[in-house]
């Protein structure tokens, strides 16, 4: 997700206009000058403001030379040459999207046989052989689930496959 | 004193609080010490731990683990050239060089040896610093609190190693998320779009499992696994460091000030001290050309400094709830959760659990040397472990724990949207820390605004007349001013340059 300035700049100004213009719509308190609408009206302001500068490549000077220190001092680990940027992607998005894929059908399937998926796709997915992936999405989930219920008295759904404990 | 002091000791020595100690400070070697686990991440991560814990033995858990976390990231650094913390990046270099003389362990001595002694003079100065500044807070009004929390804002833009426009344009999206929610001067819904789970705020913790987490994971999607670090022999650790200690006073001395100053800026934090004290000790040495060759003064001075910050960085944090770095920015959340509510007042109503908390630094850099030297010794056994085994196991870590912080859904939620919000961020040299910043405070920038523009009946002018928060002002605009003249003076010397050239 390598985006220019130019187009997260334009995106700043974009949310700042937003956020100014939906602060703008709140009420005043009645009685005072200030309300909550002050506040979202100047970060959106600031905002539009900074997008603006950064489109124009303000600063920039500064951030290359951050770069060019941090990979003089260490080693700098080259991103893996993936098949194609969609698998890159979907990699990338990987564990947001399960942890979400957890919350509509955790309650339904319970907490293990959810977290056994979620373990055992990231750990596939980050190139684990079946030997190592399994017994990890096995054991894990009952570890934590152990953890989380029994110590930290956290109520996870118990969902088909309760627990002993 | 002797009293509270006495009643310190006897909350400290409480089993439950020395177990925590002695856990978290083992968990906090173990993730730092992996290449691309940062120490913000694993206090992080502990913090629905902490919920369940009494606040004493809470507080020692994010102490130490932090304390931990920063030493051994040197670890990696050292033998693989890979910091296994940010913190590490500055000296990985020097460190390095000991490697590829066959002596690591000259490196990983000074590393944990002059670690854990900044931190012990870090947490000095946290003890002498903080109760006069507390006497003088009492006398700041809502004028000064604003404009601390502005400077606290503006500090941590400025010293992100970036774009210092992007620094500020992350903070501010930091201040936007911190307006969702009814917590506003007239308890309107602003921007919750019809969610309810919006009506309470976006919760600081998932957003920061999110951002610090999930998405160092996915990050960790697509890069290749590290080098595994090669078994060696190592021989005495703490060989020479007395030797050390005495013949380079100079760069501990002020890598240990250049930390502490550092640690007590609000958000600036471990890395950035070592950045800065790697370079001074640099320009200041006799033989700046023996630097990058291993050489211990650069070293000494980076490894005092990252550990002195760390305790420094408590300083404006108990004192005014800002955050002096990442780590203290979650440290605030889990103070707030076990009712000791930063503020000046805490030193006197509270100086209890104040003296423990100092005890419990004391007690965590101590206990480094120890337990740093087993896992110098375990390490190349310890992270043999594939990655492919440690992040799925984050990943489910960050959905629980941030769903065991409200037993609600919607948490989960968050942390994937902030996951995904982090990792865009960073890639594109957005620094993540301004962001944080800006949620945990923007609530405060907010309130000392509203309340003081409310008894000022509008006007602007008490913001400059009172004179603490006139010095204060002219130091925020001073930081805000400052991306502006670096720019305009960059491209004059640009021109200059090329018009010399011609």
């Amino acid at each position: 997700m390598l985006l220019s300035d130019k187009i997260t700049g334009v995106f700043l100004v974009g949310l700042g206009a937003a956020a100014a213009y939906g602060g703008s719509l709140l009420a005043p308190v009645p009685g005072q000058q200030v309300g909550p609408n002050v506040f979202p009206m100047v970060v959106g302001a600031g905002l539009m403001l900074c997008g603006a500068l950064i489109t124009f490549g303000v600063g920039s000077v500064l951030e290359q030379e951050a770069e060019a220190d941090l990979a003089a001092h260490s080693e700098t680990v080259a991103p893996m040459t993936a098949p194609s940027p969609f698998v890159a992607a979907f990699k990338t998005l990987l564990p947001p999207l399960l942890l979400l894929a957890y919350v509509f059908i955790g309650d339904r399937f319970g907490f293990v046989p959810t977290a056994f998926g979620i373990v055992l796709a990231v750990s596939l997915a980050m190139g684990a052989r079946l030997k190592l992936a399994l017994p990890l999405a096995l054991i894990a989930p009952v570890l934590v689930h152990l953890i989380f219920l029994k110590l930290l008295r956290v109520p996870l759904p118990p969902g088909i496959l309760p627990m002993p404990w | 004193m002797l009293a509270t002091l006495l009643e310190a000791f006897r909350m400290v020595m409480a089993p439950d609080v020395l177990l925590a100690i002695l856990l978290s400070s083992i968990y906090g070697l173990v993730v730092g010490s992996l290449p691309g686990l940062s120490a913000t991440m694993a206090t992080a991560l502990l913090v629905p731990v902490t919920f369940y814990l009494s606040p004493i033995a809470a507080i020692a858990t994010i102490i130490s683990a932090s304390a931990m976390a920063i030493f051994s990231g040197d670890i990696p650094g050292t033998l693989l050239r890979i910091p296994g913390t940010p913190a590490s990046a500055a000296y990985t270099d020097e460190a390095y060089a000991y490697t590829r003389k066959g002596e690591p362990e000259i490196a990983l001595g000074i590393c944990v040896w002059f670690s854990a002694i900044g931190g012990i003079i870090g947490t000095l100065s946290l003890m002498l610093l903080a109760p006069p500044l507390a006497e003088m807070a009492l006398n700041f009004s809502t004028f000064e609190y604003f404009w601390l929390a502005c400077l606290g804002l503006m500090c941590s833009t400025m010293v992100a190693r970036s774009n210092p426009v992007k620094a500020i344009a992350s903070m501010l999206l930091g201040l936007l998320v911190s307006c969702v929610g009814i917590e506003n001067p007239a308890g309107a819904q602003r921007f919750t779009f019809g969610f309810t789970d919006l009506l309470g705020g976006i919760e600081v913790i998932p957003a920061l499992v999110g951002v610090f987490a999930l998405s160092e994971v996915m990050r960790g999607m697509t890069e290749p696994e590290p080098p595994k670090m090669p078994r060696r022999k190592f021989g005495s650790i703490m060989k020479g460091m007395w030797k050390l200690t005495k013949e380079h006073p100079l760069p501990q001395v002020r890598g240990n000030i250049v930390g502490i100053i550092i640690g007590v800026l609000p958000g600036a934090g471990a890395d950035m001290a070592a950045w800065v004290s790697y370079s001074m000790s640099k320009r200041f040495s006799k033989t700046p050309e023996k630097f990058g060759t291993g050489h211990p003064e650069g070293l000494i001075e980076a490894g005092s400094s990252n550990n002195a910050s760390l305790a420094s960085g408590w300083v404006p944090s108990l004192l005014f709830g800002i955050p002096g770095d990442t780590i203290t920015a979650i440290a605030i959340g889990v103070l707030y959760m076990k009712g000791l509510n930063p503020g000046p007042s805490l030193f006197s109503e509270k100086a209890s659990s104040m003296y423990a908390l100092y005890i419990i630094f004391i007690i965590a850099n101590i206990i480094m040397i120890p337990l740093g030297i087993i896992m110098i010794r375990l390490a190349s056994r310890l992270l043999s472990a594939p990655r492919a085994a440690i992040m799925p196991v984050i990943v489910l870590l960050c959905g629980v724990g941030s769903f065991a912080t409200g037993n609600n859904s919607f948490l989960i939620v968050t942390v994937a949207v902030f996951g995904v919000i982090g990792y865009v961020m960073e890639r594109n040299g957005y620094p993540v820390a301004a962001m944080v910043l800006g949620i945990v405070m923007g609530t405060m920038v907010e309130q000392s605004f509203v309340t003081s523009l409310i008894k000022s009946d509008g006007s602007i002018w008490p913001f400059f007349s009172r004179p603490v928060a006139a010095v204060l002002a002219a130091l925020t605009i001073a930081a805000v001013f400052w991306p502006l003249a670096y720019w305009l003076w960059s491209k004059a010397r640009g021109a200059m340059s090329t018009a010399g050239a011609r």
